[in-house]
């Protein structure tokens, strides 16, 4: 009986402790220390929330570079990826399918050019990010809808181009495709060269 | 010259009676205790039955009724097989035995009456406490106990050692066994058991009982074992639920042929045979071991007390050096020493004369009548002799010698250095004196046998301590400890320091084995984990022990720990490689059991075997022949070296557990060679 | 690719360098010994004081397994009870999510108490924030805790000369807790917090996206039960696809923390085995072992992953990666790494999806959690090996000629029939599970499990079990597992794979523990042999490993040969 009540006690008190205490404690911490971090790094236009820098969004119009397909739509509420084992043979007709849409939509490439993460779904469903040459491959179509010449585009890709962690660790070369856009969207407002 | 013993495995009588018995072992009853084997014999009827139906019936799930009696067949012959080795095993027990005793019975008797008179009689018809009489020829009917005179009795009937043994009433050496032969001399002797009743016959109707004790480790194996074949049956059983979501259907045949495979059969079938045979290679040894539990803490012995004397130097002390100290010439003081032992019937003293006259002493030997031999007494501690004209030779230890004489300091020292000097070297110094005048002194000197120092770092490999056990002083006990390579002596021992050393070494965890003889070794006998008493020693002695070394020879300590090793890495091995098997019959039958379903598992079929019938036929007929073929290492027992657990260890692994990778590669790759001819 | 192998490396060299200060220190907070943590003694007193423990009682294995086994219910039944009720707590439920489903509760409190961390629910849809924290945070600690006071107690069993006293479970729980598990989740979440893992208490934000739309984004106070769910194997993630969500995990810096919190305390306490008991060179050649099974699987998984999917390159891709399910910023080697690391480790979160992993790749996955004793989860993971180790010694002993002592206590009849016992359990769990499964879904296929058809659906079958009697976690997620079958069975798996492996180790632990001590000699089996290590390993890929493989077959390896 002693160790129930013993047993009963350690549950309340490490709960109040473990379950409250510390996450309460660590959030007020990150919150003092590094608010925009803790808040997940949001990005504001104009004062309003248009995403968070990690969080990849949905593109699909010409004048965006298109980040890489979602098994949720880039629902960030209900997040997830597709998995779909890699004999699945719905999967294979997926990837065809995307790999026909790219060659659609960007006349002048080839399958072989194709960068691999731009016909497969992410884990989350949110992946930010795209590899340099997933980039490059729409700069054509997006220099026209935005009449804009390739170069400047391949410049500003080359600058948002992240470099591996210390430059030994971990894959390099990708870019954020939101930051990206954003930078699209900044430059084109800047230069007025809005094609709309 | 080792007694009627057939040491081959097999000889025609003992493989009849193992067959047969092979049958009669198939009851499920005997089975149970045996959980690998059981669940084989289980396997076994359920195909039986299966095979049966399939005749009658076209069920996919049954499968073709001639490929399930050919699997049935396999399974019932691994049955037997694993029934056959464990007769065998207690056939050649059995006949070991046998031989032992056969001798002892229906010899005829010479009981002495209590008038005097003595009665012709059988053996059979002796009581205990009988007393019966024994002359040069005779056979001695019962095992007894002397009670009056002294004869050379030829034991090899029964040890198997040709040399002849003395034995005298009221010593140590007062037992005499049943069936061995007198060769001089007339004892009397009263009976302490009757013929076939004796001790040793108790002991070895133990030895060979149907009613074998599994040993701790053994038991602990079998557990482990059955877990494994419980594991298994969860595969097999799983497998079909399995099989059957991918459309594919496995007939029970291959499912059980598959359990079977997996399971540790060899080790199953082969384990009691390990056990049986343990004892029996003890018994070939010529010791009998009271339980196989002592046999196998044999194993783990880790100090061994061995007694200096016939174990580590050869019988007795010898005279090696004769040193004049006191003025007398060389010439003069060998023949002193010989004529002090003239008369000196010890092993020591007979070695006095013999260097002597070696040296080319030849006194002039006055008539023997002349002569007062002068025996040892306990009073005076010194032996010798008085001569005609009146001269009184004495000799003993430097101590009793120094209490008779009178003299000066100088000789005195002299007489000190030298002696300190001798035991110093191991060995043992006797004064001299002519009429309390000290002459000098004769070194004695053991001599260890040829040999020995290998051995004993044999043992240091193995990891054992050994400790020399000895009367002799501390100084020269170290000596020879050091000479003879021991770790460890007890000097100056007395009884009870054998079991205050048992003791001491007992509280820090270690096991200790000795060999005794005497009734005041019981003690010690009794505490040591094992104890080996000699055959000629007394009844308590061997009640206090758990083995008996027929041979008496107190070098069989060192074989007793050898044996006891070798049942447990037998048995360690054949786990190793029976679990090893299973990597091979994997890659045999798994492809085997989906190649027709899923085309692309036939990559798995590494051995290439020509169809997923054969591949199963062949693993069975593997796994079912590999235990006959493993029955001679399992009763020969897989060979020791002592060179440290270490490198033991990688070999046995490289043999056993890469071989047992290897091997059934091989043997189902060649058996489906043949049986792909059949199919 | 260069960089992403040196990345890996750098994380497994910084796992292992961080693990052996850690091993040490972990022994001070076992024996008690003062360290720079002290400070927090009035606390853990008033902790005891409150509860009526008394921490200097020392306890024999039956009391302790006692007292593990009450405070355990306790836990599960109070979190069983608040997830029932989540919908009636308003604090900390600014999405007003409502109460569980019985069967999901039943599931999730015993995947949470057990450490496993299987979730059939989608963290950012389902749970409330104060149950993200008060109930699953909470649990992520002491039942962490609870594993490593086990281990302690097991290593004061083998470390015992003729005692029965293992110790106090209860103040190794709180000590495990407050000085162990407290302190690095600490340094952990306030790192992946500076990276731009959320943690705040704002619901779910609608952001206007570049091209017009709305996007919902789900945040929540999540670095704190991040840092806990890795440092404390727990691995379950405060979102549905767990550290693939960027929200998780942010960038590779941020996956490197996590990937070394994953290793950091299971390979600590091989360390602290050999610190404990004064064999370190045995310690390092258990560690070795593993590393040698670790980096071997780790590298298989990542070169299958690397060569990917031949079907790519049937579709004329120049790149055939298989990066289904994988983010940019890890590529396949982290992931790979990370795969095998939470596998290994009993851990179970994720930052790839393993159901999209090649077939070799996530049989892998499978084989580690088959033998969950590579490194192993937290104080478990140990145990579990130590079966292993009790098998390995009884074999090899006999092979030297001795009756088989293991750290100079006799092996008997006792010891390893708990030890055979042990060996049956996870085949039995993972393969009757599975085998109901498979059978279930044969006779009705509209109960719509898989969501993949054939070899792989069967994979997802297994994984799911296997991870479920490994209190690992992970999952291959396309299974439909949020069904009152698979809720049911999974839950009773956790609960037996959990406590009986537990248990039956410290039962021998408890019986060595009163062995007199047998000293060492020449003859005796040098544990710290290469030829031992064989053994050991062979057990291990024998005894644990092979005997799944007909099932393997069916699955991943089938799976592999048709893709």
């Amino acid at each position: 009986m002693k160790n129930v009540r013993i047993a009963i006690g350690l549950a309340a008190i490490t709960l109040l402790i473990f379950g409250i205490a510390y996450p309460a404690a660590m959030v007020g911490l990150a919150n003092l220390l590094s608010p925009h971090n803790a808040a997940g790094k949001p990005v504001y236009r104009d004062g309003a929330l248009v995403g968070f820098e990690n969080i990849g969004q949905a593109f699909d119009s010409p004048p965006y570079f298109w980040g890489r397909p979602s098994a949720v739509g880039y629902n960030a509420a209900a997040t997830g990826g597709s998995n779909l084992s890699p004999a699945n043979p719905a999967y294979r007709q997926l990837v065809q399918n995307r790999i026909d849409t790219l060659l659609k939509y960007h006349p002048g490439i080839g399958v072989k050019d194709i960068p691999v993460e731009l016909v497969t779904a992410s884990g989350s469903g949110l992946d930010p990010h795209i590899s340099r040459a997933a980039a490059m491959i729409q700069v054509r179509r997006i220099a026209a809808s935005r009449r804009i010449s390739e170069e400047q585009l391949r410049r500003l890709i080359g600058q948002h181009c992240r470099k591996p962690l210390l430059g030994i660790a971990g894959p390099g070369d990708y870019v954020n495709v939101l930051k990206l856009n954003l930078a699209l969207d900044a430059g084109v407002e800047s230069a007025g060269q809005s094609p709309d | 010259m080792k007694p009627v013993l057939n040491r081959s495995i097999f000889n025609k009588a003992i493989f009849r009676e193992s067959a047969s018995a092979s049958f009669a072992k198939l009851s499920p009853r005997a089975m149970l205790k045996n959980p690998v084997m059981f669940t084989v014999e289980l396997g076994a009827a359920v195909m039986a039955f299966v095979t049966l139906l399939s005749l009658f019936s076209e069920r996919e799930a049954l499968g073709d009724a001639g490929y399930n009696t050919a699997i049935t067949l396999i399974l019932a012959i691994t049955l037997l097989f694993a029934n056959f080795a464990e007769a065998v095993a207690e056939a050649r027990g059995k006949a070991q035995a046998h031989a032992l005793r056969k001798t002892r019975m229906d010899t005829p008797a010479k009981r002495l009456l209590p008038d005097g008179k003595t009665e012709l009689t059988s053996a059979t018809a002796l009581r205990q406490g009988d007393i019966f009489l024994a002359e040069a020829g005779d056979i001695i009917p019962a095992d007894g106990e002397i009670i009056e005179g002294l004869a050379s009795i030829d034991e090899s009937a029964i040890t198997g050692e040709s040399a002849p043994v003395i034995r005298e009433a009221d010593t140590d050496h007062s037992s005499v066994i049943g069936g061995s032969r007198v060769l001089s001399d007339r004892i009397e002797v009263r009976v302490t058991s009757r013929a076939g009743e004796s001790f040793l016959d108790r002991m070895i109707a133990l030895v060979e009982g149907a009613n074998r004790q599994k040993t701790p480790n053994e038991i602990a194996l079998t557990i482990l074992l059955a877990s494994f074949t419980v594991v298994f049956l969860i595969v097999t059983v799983s497998l079909q639920p399995f099989a059957a979501y991918n459309n594919t259907a496995i007939t029970i045949a291959a499912l059980i042929a598959l359990f079977v495979c997996l399971i540790p059969t060899t080790i199953g079938g082969l384990l009691s045979a390990i056990g049986i045979a343990g004892m029996d290679r003890a018994l070939g040894a010529n010791i009998i071991a009271k339980s196989g539990k002592a046999v196998e803490t044999a194993g783990d012995i880790d100090v061994l007390l061995l007694d200096k004397t016939g174990t580590i130097t050869i019988g007795n002390r010898k005279a090696t050096n004769f040193y004049p100290l006191n003025g007398a010439g060389d010439e003069a003081f060998l023949e002193l020493a010989l004529l002090s032992s003239l008369a000196d019937k010890t092993p020591e003293g007979k070695s006095i004369v013999e260097l002597a006259e070696a040296l080319g002493a030849r006194p002039d030997l006055p008539g023997k009548d002349s002569l007062k031999y002068v025996k040892f007494s306990a009073e005076t501690r010194m032996s010798g002799i008085d001569l005609p004209d009146g001269r009184r030779i004495r000799k003993g230890a430097w101590d009793s010698i120094r209490m008779w004489c009178q003299m000066e300091g100088g000789v005195l020292e002299s007489f000190e250095a030298k002696t300190r000097e001798i035991a110093e070297k191991g060995g043992t110094p006797l004064a001299l004196a002519v009429d309390q005048k000290p002459q000098g002194v004769i070194q004695l000197e053991d001599i260890i046998k040829p040999g020995i120092r290998e051995r004993f770092e044999r043992f240091r490999k193995m990891g054992l301590k050994t400790v020399m056990v000895t009367g002799d002083n501390p100084l020269t006990a170290a000596f020879i400890a050091h000479e003879a390579g021991l770790d460890d002596f007890i000097a100056e021992a007395k009884p009870e320091d054998k079991l205050a050393y048992i003791l001491q070494e007992q509280a820090a965890g270690k096991l200790v084995a000795m060999m005794g003889d005497g009734t005041n070794d019981a003690p010690a006998l009794a505490q040591a984990d094992v104890g080996v008493a000699m055959n000629n020693g007394t009844q308590a002695a061997k009640e206090a022990a758990n083995m008996v070394d027929l041979d008496n020879d107190p070098t069989k300590l060192l074989e007793v720990v050898e044996i006891g090793k070798q049942l447990l890495i037998t048995r360690g091995n054949i786990t190793t490689f029976s679990i090893a098997n299973d990597v091979a019959k994997y890659f045999a039958i798994v492809p085997a059991l989906f190649a027709t379903s899923i085309p692309g598992l036939n990559a798995l079929n590494i051995m290439q075997l020509a169809s997923p019938e054969s591949a199963i036929l062949s693993a069975a007929i593997f796994n079912a022949i590999i235990i006959p073929m493993l029955i001679p290492l399992a009763l020969r027992g897989a060979s020791y070296r002592p060179i440290g657990a270490g490198a033991l260890l990688t070999r046995n692994l490289l043999v056993y557990g890469l071989g047992g990778i290897i091997v059934p590669f091989i043997g189902i790759k060649l058996i489906d060679l043949i049986v792909c001819f059949f199919i | 690719m260069f960089t992403e192998i040196t990345g890996a490396i750098m994380i497994f060299l910084l796992s292992a360098l961080l693990a052996w200060p850690l091993g040490k220190y972990m022994v001070k907070v076992f024996k008690g010994e003062p360290s720079w943590l002290d400070f927090l003694a009035p606390v853990e007193n008033a902790i005891f004081r409150l509860c009526g423990i008394r921490p200097e009682e020392g306890m024999d294995w039956k009391q302790n397994m006692k007292a593990l086994l009450l405070v355990n219910i306790a836990f599960f039944l109070l979190a069983f009870l608040l997830l029932s009720i989540q919908g009636f707590i308003a604090f900390w439920n600014p999405n007003g999510f409502g109460n569980w489903e019985p069967t999901l509760a039943f599931n999730t409190a015993a995947s949470f108490t057990t450490n496993t961390n299987l979730q059939h629910y989608s963290g950012e849809s389902t749970a409330s924030y104060f149950t993200q924290l008060a109930v699953f945070t909470w649990l992520q600690f002491v039942s962490a805790g609870t594993g490593i006071a086990a281990c302690a107690l097991l290593f004061q069993g083998l470390a015992n000369e003729t005692s029965s006293r293992l110790g106090n479970f209860y103040k190794l729980l709180i000590k495990s807790c407050t000085r162990v598990l407290l302190p690095l989740a600490a340094v952990l979440a306030l790192i992946l917090s500076f990276r731009g893992t959320v943690a705040n208490f704002r619901g779910i934000q609608q952001a206007a996206t570049l091209e017009g739309g709305a996007q919902m984004v789900a945040g929540g106070p999540a670095a704190p039960m991040i840092a806990i769910k890795q440092v404390g194997a727990n691995g379950g993630g405060f979102f549905g696809p767990n550290s693939t969500h960027p929200f998780e995990n942010p960038d590779y810096l941020s996956n490197m923390a996590e990937n070394v919190a994953i290793l950091l305390i299971p390979m600590a306490l091989v360390f602290s085995f050999g610190f404990y008991l004064q064999r370190r060179k045995l310690a390092l050649m258990f560690f070795g072992l593993m590393s040698l099974m670790f980096i071997s699987f780790a590298g298989l998984s990542a070169w299958q992953e690397a060569r990917g999917n031949p079907a790519f390159t049937d579709m004329g891709l120049a790149q055939c990666t298989n990066m289904e399910g994988k983010e940019v910023r890890f590529g396949p080697v982290a992931s790979s790494l990370w795969g095998v690391s939470t596998t290994s480790t009993s851990n179970g979160s994720v930052n790839s999806m393993h159901d999209s992993h090649t077939p070799l790749s996530g049989g892998i996955f499978l084989l580690d959690m088959l033998i969950n004793a590579i490194y192993g989860g937290v104080g478990v993971g140990f145990i579990n090996f130590f079966v292993f180790l009790v098998v390995a010694v009884f074999i090899a002993g006999q092979m030297v000629g001795r009756t088989p002592s293991l750290l100079g206590k006799k092996l008997e009849a006792r010891e390893v029939k708990i030890a055979a016992l042990i060996v049956i359990l996870h085949p039995l769990l993972i393969l009757a599970g599975t085998a109901i499964a498979a059978h279930g879904i044969r006779v009705d296929p509209e109960l719509g499990w898989l969501n993949d058809p054939g070899f792989h659906g069967f994979s997802e079958m297994m994984y799911e079990f296997s991870s479920a009697a490994a209190n690992n976690g992970s999952g291959f997620e396309g299974l439909g597992d949020n069904t009152p079958f698979w809720n049911i069975t999974t839950g009773i798996t956790m609960l037996l794979g959990r406590y009986l492996p537990i248990i039956g180790p410290l039962a021998i632990a408890g019986s060595l523990a009163v062995k007199k001590p047998v000293p060492e000699s020449a003859g005796s089996l040098k544990l710290e042999s290469f030829a031992f290590g064989a053994v050991l390993l062979s057990v291990i890929l024998i005894v644990a490993a092979l005997s799944f493989f007909p099932a393997l077959a069916l699955g991943p390896i089938a799976d592999y040969f048709t893709l």
